[in-house]
């Protein structure tokens, strides 16, 4: 089984294609693999407990590891401390250890 | 090297500025480069298999298009002689009304089938 | 040590992915990873040496008082970082991308290339991103 980073730039407010990285998110978990989901940019935005933020909950109760970019949440006044159940915020180092797993599958959205 | 899997999603981003599409050409170059490679497109790229694009007449003043981008031609050249293998997403095709034969020939791929799809290559260049 | 490539599409100024690929690069090298970037399409605008900051008259501050580096600077600044931390910091411009838009003025320390030397990259690194423009 393989590590994937899915990155999250867009936010489902503005694109509704934002579905078609969540699906594929699930469908890697389902698979066995592990999952990391980091939000970043306007991708922050759902995070921020809200009618979107179901499908960010979701995710994460299905096994997908959900970060949202510190900076990006400060950048929109979006509070850490109070994020979607099972989004956790982290810095852009996450990014950049999960690619220097060489192993790791990275996709940007 | 890595097998790879580029998902190319953007459509008609500055084709007819760049007479090409960009991120194809880019994936021809890595074809010919000996890159193990293959293609899925998906969203509004998957009208890049519509038979029958084509690009009318534009000029600005007298500069024109001398080689306006044949994306269809561009899409079936990199299958040619088996050197890109190209997907798509056959639902998104189904949603934007293309099915059958005004296709350019490419494997569909359901969406319930592309995480694991998906999973069968080392990188994946999303685009 | 790894070793990352980023292929970066965005022109500077258009929007927020340009900012988000040189804060991955700046957080790499700041981790003792080599990175590679390969500045396709727009992202060859990144490094123009011919970019100028300007005053701000809707805030009223002149260029002094605005203190806002143009991201030819910020790239400068990264690869003095990386030389600094001794990893290295390979960043090729797409040489057909500079060509179609006059975009020759470029910072020192980069370099001309072509999807061949992107290919070399990826040949070379533990893993690539592609960060594509929309």
């Amino acid at each position: 089984m393989s590590q994937y980073l899915l990155i999250e730039s867009r936010d489902s407010f503005e694109f509704g294609d934002v579905a078609y990285l969540h699906d594929l998110a699930r469908g890697l978990a389902k698979e066995g693999h592990a999952v990391t989901l980091f939000l970043v940019q306007n991708g922050v935005l759902p995070a921020r407990p809200s009618a979107q933020s179901e499908r960010l909950t979701r995710l994460a109760r299905g096994g997908v590891e959900v970060l949202a970019d510190d900076f990006s949440l400060k950048e929109r006044g979006i509070s850490a401390g109070s994020l979607a159940d099972g989004v956790r915020a982290a810095p852009i180092e996450r990014v950049v250890d999960l690619l220097a797993e060489g192993s790791t599958r990275a996709i940007w959205h | 090297m890595a097998k790879i899997l580029s998902i190319v999603e953007s459509a008609y981003r500055a084709t007819l500025e760049e007479q090409d599409d960009t991120v194809l050409w880019f994936n021809h170059m890595l074809a010919n480069a000996g890159v193990e490679l293959a293609v899925l497109l998906r969203g509004n790229a998957v009208n890049y298999l519509s038979r029958g694009q084509e690009v009318g007449e534009l000029t600005f003043g007298s500069a024109g298009l001398g080689n306006p981008p044949k994306l269809g031609e561009d899409v079936a050249a990199l299958k040619a002689r088996g050197k890109v293998p190209v997907y798509y997403v056959e639902e998104d095709a189904r949603e934007r009304g293309l099915e059958g034969s005004g296709l350019v020939e490419a494997g569909p791929v359901s969406r319930a089938e592309l995480p694991r799809f998906v999973a069968g290559y080392d990188r994946v260049f999303h685009w | 040590m790894s070793t990352i490539t980023i292929l970066s599409m965005d022109a500077p100024y258009e929007s927020a992915n340009s900012t988000t690929a040189l804060r991955i690069v700046d957080a790499a090298i700041r981790k003792g990873h080599n990175v590679n970037v390969f500045a396709y399409e727009g992202a060859v605008s990144y490094t123009l040496t011919t970019q100028k900051p300007h005053q701000n008259p809707v805030k009223g501050t002149s260029v002094e008082e605005e203190r806002h580096p143009t991201t030819k600077d910020w790239v400068a600044g990264l690869l003095a970082a990386a030389g600094e931390k001794g990893v290295k910091l390979d960043w090729v411009r797409c040489g057909l991308c500079e060509d179609e838009r006059g975009a020759f003025d470029q910072v020192p320390g980069t370099r001309r290339g072509g999807p061949a030397d992107f290919v070399k990259q990826v040949a070379a690194s533990d893993n690539v991103l592609v960060i594509p423009t929309k």
